[in-house]
């Protein structure tokens, strides 16, 4: 949701917001990454021509995780890989900050595969929509399924998740920060407002 | 990999290196990585630029370097337009100012420009309101050749802080020169610069090089081997008394490598070789050449360009370029 969390920050340093409720502990988010995993494994019959793609830069850390559990779980490697969406975002004419490219690490052919494209917040759809329109133009998959950690609601586009951690009724206004010891430093979910 | 850079890209015209910071060059090498990665993908292209045009003005004879901005548009789905001198109106006479106005006024966003006179497109991006590329500006500045030859430095050797690079050749006449000199003591890479007397600048020390006559002590103990072109068509007069004699004493061959150099010296040209003058044929096409691999980066590097530049922001325009807008700019 890289494009709806520069929304959010952009709304932040207008705005001071301030912490509503912690969703998740880093407990909370263990366990609900290995439901999901599961959950994957049990509809894709054991992970046959499976391939993880996560969203950077969170998404990815969570679709390398998905890999770890699934390897745990079957016994055998996943192919992962990170997408940058910035060069096919919709708004790069709009937004007040200046975007950032990192690189896309997709290093297998995904024709043929059944991908799990995995992000941390769903909440336009519009990051979604982003994802698979430049993994359309690395290979023909043979299906795209969508995890997310979390489902806040407020679609603008028809995009629906496959497979959702906690789902959270949030105000458009407020703001839904997953926060990975990757990056952040800390591990939880949180709705700010 | 992840860029760590805490600069934000505030110029609205690309006019030379000597007026970006280090991390400046930093963030657009970084983002160059990104779009090196879109050009080894089944479908090297990507929508980023969709919508916007850009104008190939060249003024003077380029392959390189204009096929290299036209493919880095496309690849990002920005429309262009070349024009060259021979078939526009420059040659019934239109000022420059007027030609790029005209064009400017058919909506156009950026406007990449060549020319013989220094200071060209300076002159140009106080006239018009589309962003300024400078693509070479006589023998003033020629910025993304120097992006490509550092990220190429980076990529190739995993720094560019502390490599001895040396450049040899016509330094007087070379923008290639210039640029990649501000490019390099910026970065942090100690830089030699090595030609015939008649062909260095007095007083290039000041732009923080070394200055050596003596091509073997250039060799001595350097990473990278920058070869610039003899640029006959720049000399008014001989500046030497005849090829065969500049290859007596400048020319890079393997005799020489061996003899006086490092074994893995990385060997750069920016284009066109002159097969067997600045270069020896077996050099040009040896295992520590990355000529070729320069080509390449030469898009990805244009692309970052292009992004960056497509996409600031009219408030966060730079004061300095602010300042030139306002003053109409003078040529330097």
């Amino acid at each position: 949701m890289s494009m709806d969390r520069a929304r959010g920050k952009r709304q932040r340093d207008e705005m001071e917001l301030k912490l509503k409720s912690r969703i998740l502990d880093a407990e909370g988010i263990k366990r609900t990454l290995q439901r999901i995993s599961h959950e994957i494994l049990e509809k894709n019959q054991g992970g046959v021509e499976l391939a993880i793609i996560g969203i950077r830069c969170r998404g990815a850390y969570l679709a390398e995780r998905i890999a770890e559990n699934i390897k745990t779980i079957e016994g055998k490697e996943t192919p992962v890989g990170a997408l940058d969406i910035t060069m096919y975002r919709d708004d790069l004419t709009e937004i007040a900050e200046q975007p950032v490219v990192h690189s896309t690490e997709i290093e297998f052919d995904i024709t043929g595969k059944k991908i799990i494209l995995v992000d941390d917040v769903l909440f336009s759809g519009r990051t979604v929509r982003c994802a698979l329109d430049e993994l359309i133009d690395f290979g023909r998959p043979a299906n795209i399924q969508l995890a997310v950690l979390i489902d806040r609601g407020h679609r603008e586009l028809p995009i629906r998740p496959d497979f959702v951690g906690k789902n959270i009724p949030t105000a458009k206004e407020e703001s839904v920060e997953v926060r990975l010891k990757n990056v952040d430093g800390v591990e939880e979910v949180v709705v700010l407002a | 990999m992840s860029t760590k850079n805490t600069v934000k890209w505030t110029k609205k015209h690309l006019l030379g290196i000597e007026d970006l910071s280090a991390e400046e060059i930093q963030l657009i090498l970084d983002h160059a990585v990104g779009f090196k990665e879109v050009l080894e993908r089944p479908i090297p292209k990507v929508p980023t630029l969709r919508g916007k045009t850009i104008v190939n003005m060249f003024c003077e004879p380029s392959t390189r370097t204009r096929s290299s901005f036209e493919l880095a548009a496309k690849r990002l789905s920005a429309d262009t337009l070349n024009l060259a001198t021979a078939s526009s109106s420059f040659l019934k006479g239109e000022t420059l100012k007027d030609t790029a106005r005209n064009i400017e006024a058919m909506k156009v966003d950026m406007i990449v420009m060549r020319h013989a006179c220094p200071g060209a497109p300076h002159f140009l991006s106080g006239c018009v309101g589309a962003s300024v590329i400078n693509a070479g500006d006589g023998a003033h500045e020629h910025p993304t050749q120097a992006l490509l030859d550092v990220f190429t430095i980076r990529e190739k050797l995993g720094k560019v802080k502390g490599l001895k690079v040396s450049i040899i050749g016509d330094i007087a006449h070379s923008r290639v020169a210039r640029s990649n000199i501000w490019a390099l003591t910026k970065l942090g890479a100690k830089v030699t610069v090595c030609g015939p007397k008649t062909l260095i600048p007095v007083e290039i020390e000041k732009m923080g090089v070394r200055a050596t006559y003596d091509v073997k002590e250039a060799l001595s103990g350097a990473d990278v081997l920058n070869m610039l072109r003899i640029q006959l068509e720049r000399q008014k007069r001989p500046l030497f008394p005849s090829i065969r004699e500049y290859v007596r004493e400048f020319g890079i061959n393997s005799r020489l490598l061996e003899k006086h150099a490092k074994k893995e010296v990385m060997i750069m040209h920016p284009g066109p070789i002159n097969r067997g003058v600045e270069l020896s044929q077996d050099v040009a096409d040896g295992e520590y050449s990355v000529i070729l691999n320069q080509v390449t980066n030469g898009v990805a590097v244009r692309m970052a360009v292009l992004f960056l530049l497509g996409h600031v922001k009219k408030e966060q325009v730079g004061e300095q370029h602010k300042k030139m807008m306002k003053n109409k700019l003078t040529i330097p």
